[in-house]
């Protein structure tokens, strides 16, 4: 019983962590249908920004107000950088000027703070243990789980309450439509992006509290999983996102609690195939997407 | 003058869509253009409305030059376009559709409210539909959802393109009908349309396109009674 419980908080947290990563890049995705590949940056940016604040006096909910603010600017920078120079001509143009920022980014910090690991200041709670129907488990799972359900309940009441989220799913199905009647297009591909490092710079504090430290090339894994949550769920839907992440978190914890200690190590082998599997079953993803839509 | 267009020229790579194309469309006219496929007529309507952008030539609103606007810049110009594809935002609710439409002036609550209210009257059918998601309305009732989306920027006018495009007889009825009743308010239309008689019918004046020119022009009762107006149209 107390092992059931075990998985289902270890799904949930890391799920939660996941969906927000997957969220994060397919709001950009789905309304520009290109992916950004500077997306784990806003992860790292986020980091060493709680690593320059580190030394400050500042309580270390400020200092994580000002990650998650620095996550915003730059996923706002990667649109007028990236994005908005270049989008509207050639596809494979924005394919290589979202990977060039993200390089760039990644150099900068090598440049300018280390290539070494860098550690980041983490509230004490996070590593505290609670014990819950009597299973002992770090506290900070439970914030993740709270934390991701705080965010995707607000996104959703965003997304379907406020005028310019429903002009944000508009744009996901018709762009030009929703120009047409006066939805101005850079308005809600920046608010893709700010929502975007929203999400992203409150995912690394969740992300980057598990291990403590930042480096220049962290993002990376945090965009591979986003990439194969928002695959698995759809490339085309908000909810298949949020499904996707929970699924491959599913998948990983499951491997975790199964595979023997030896084959542990080759556990990413074993997920891939699995979704290899859900790919060639579904090849749409599991959540279809609204019916039509073109690039702007 | 409310709208002006003069030789408007439309290019996709190297095929010329439209070439050289004048029209004008005055405060409260409907106004028809005719043609077959091909012929250049939602081209035209599309560089018109911003979401294309023209060649050459020049478009005017009461003289002020709008040429290669952005299209919201255009809503916001008093210029509403429902394209040919009737494209409705499926996965959102008639009523989140008709907010939407509603974007430019979203902070007149009132007044859009009124509006609202004002379309679910013209249009019952999509009353009853509201809460409803616009992907699981008939075609006939999606078109009724594009001109009511339309309308609800207030437009002072509103370019229609073949509203009556695959839609069962009775359903092209009352579309004319509508029509017939927004150009009753003042409103400005230029009407795209492959069903000529009706469209002569509720309209001013009239053009006809043929490969990308204007063929024809007049008032619309002159060109319904013209004999060759079918060869005309039908690209003969």
């Amino acid at each position: 019983m107390t092992a059931a419980i075990q998985f289902v908080i270890d799904v949930l947290s890391l799920g939660g962590a996941y969906a927000l990563m997957a969220l994060g890049l397919v709001i950009v995705y789905g309304i520009l249908r290109l992916v950004n590949f500077a997306y784990g940056e806003l992860i790292m940016a986020a980091g060493y920004t709680l690593y320059l604040v580190s030394a400050s006096p500042l309580p270390w909910l400020v200092m994580a107000v000002l990650a998650v603010g620095a996550a915003v600017v730059t996923g706002i920078a990667t649109d007028y950088v990236a994005f908005r120079p270049v989008r509207a001509k050639s596809v494979t143009a924005v394919l290589i000027t979202s990977f060039a920022f993200s390089t760039l980014l990644q150099n900068a910090a090598q440049l300018l703070i280390s290539p070494r690991p860098r550690s980041i200041p983490l509230p004490e709670v996070f590593s505290d243990t609670v014990t819950l129907f009597g299973v002992v488990t770090p506290a900070r799972n439970l914030i993740t789980i709270a934390a991701a359900a705080v965010l995707l309940s607000l996104f959703t009441l965003a997304m379907r309450r406020t005028v310019l989220g429903i002009a944000m799913r508009a744009a996901a199905t018709h762009f030009t439509m929703a120009r047409m009647l006066g939805v101005p297009a850079n308005l809600v591909i920046s608010t893709a992006f700010a929502i975007s490092g929203l999400l992203a710079g409150t995912v690394a504090l969740l992300w980057l509290g598990r291990i403590g430290t930042v480096v220049p090339r962290v993002g990376l894994e945090p965009l591979l999983i986003a990439f194969i949550a928002t695959v698995i769920g759809g490339m085309r839907s908000l909810e298949g996102a949020v499904l996707g992440g929970f699924l491959l978190a599913f998948i990983d914890t499951a491997l975790n609690y199964s595979l023997p200690q030896d084959l542990l190590k080759f556990r990413d082998a074993f997920t891939f195939s699995l979704v290899i599997l859900i790919l060639l079953w579904r090849p749409a993803g599991l959540v279809r997407g609204p019916a039509t839509g073109q690039r702007t | 003058m409310a709208l002006a267009v003069e030789a408007l020229e439309v290019r996709y790579g190297g095929i010329r869509a439209v070439r050289g194309v004048d029209i004008e469309v005055g405060d409260g006219e409907v106004v028809a253009l005719l043609g077959a496929n091909g012929a250049g007529k939602s081209s035209t309507l599309l560089a018109i409305a911003g979401a294309i952008r023209p060649y050459a030539g020049r478009v005017r609103l009461d003289g002020r030059d709008v040429t290669g606007s952005i299209p919201e810049r255009m809503v916001r110009a008093g210029v509403a376009m429902v394209p040919e594809t009737r494209d409705v935002f499926p996965d959102l609710t008639v009523e989140e559709n008709l907010r939407l439409g509603a974007y430019v002036r979203r902070r007149d609550r009132a007044d859009v409210e009124a509006d609202r209210a004002a379309m679910f009257a013209l249009f019952p059918r999509l009353a009853e539909r509201a809460e409803q998601t616009a992907g699981t309305l008939s075609g006939g009732e999606q078109q009724m959802l594009v001109i009511a989306r339309a309308m609800m920027s207030r437009p002072r006018l509103l370019l229609l393109d073949e509203p009556s495009l695959g839609l069962a007889p009775t359903i092209v009825e009352q579309i004319f009908a509508m029509i017939a009743r927004l150009a009753a308010t003042g409103l400005s239309i230029l009407l795209v349309e492959q069903n000529v008689g009706k469209a002569l019918a509720v309209a001013d004046r009239a053009y006809v396109m043929r490969l990308g020119r204007i063929a024809a022009a007049g008032p619309a009762r002159e060109l319904a009674a013209a004999a060759d107006l079918k060869e005309h149209y039908l690209g003969g």
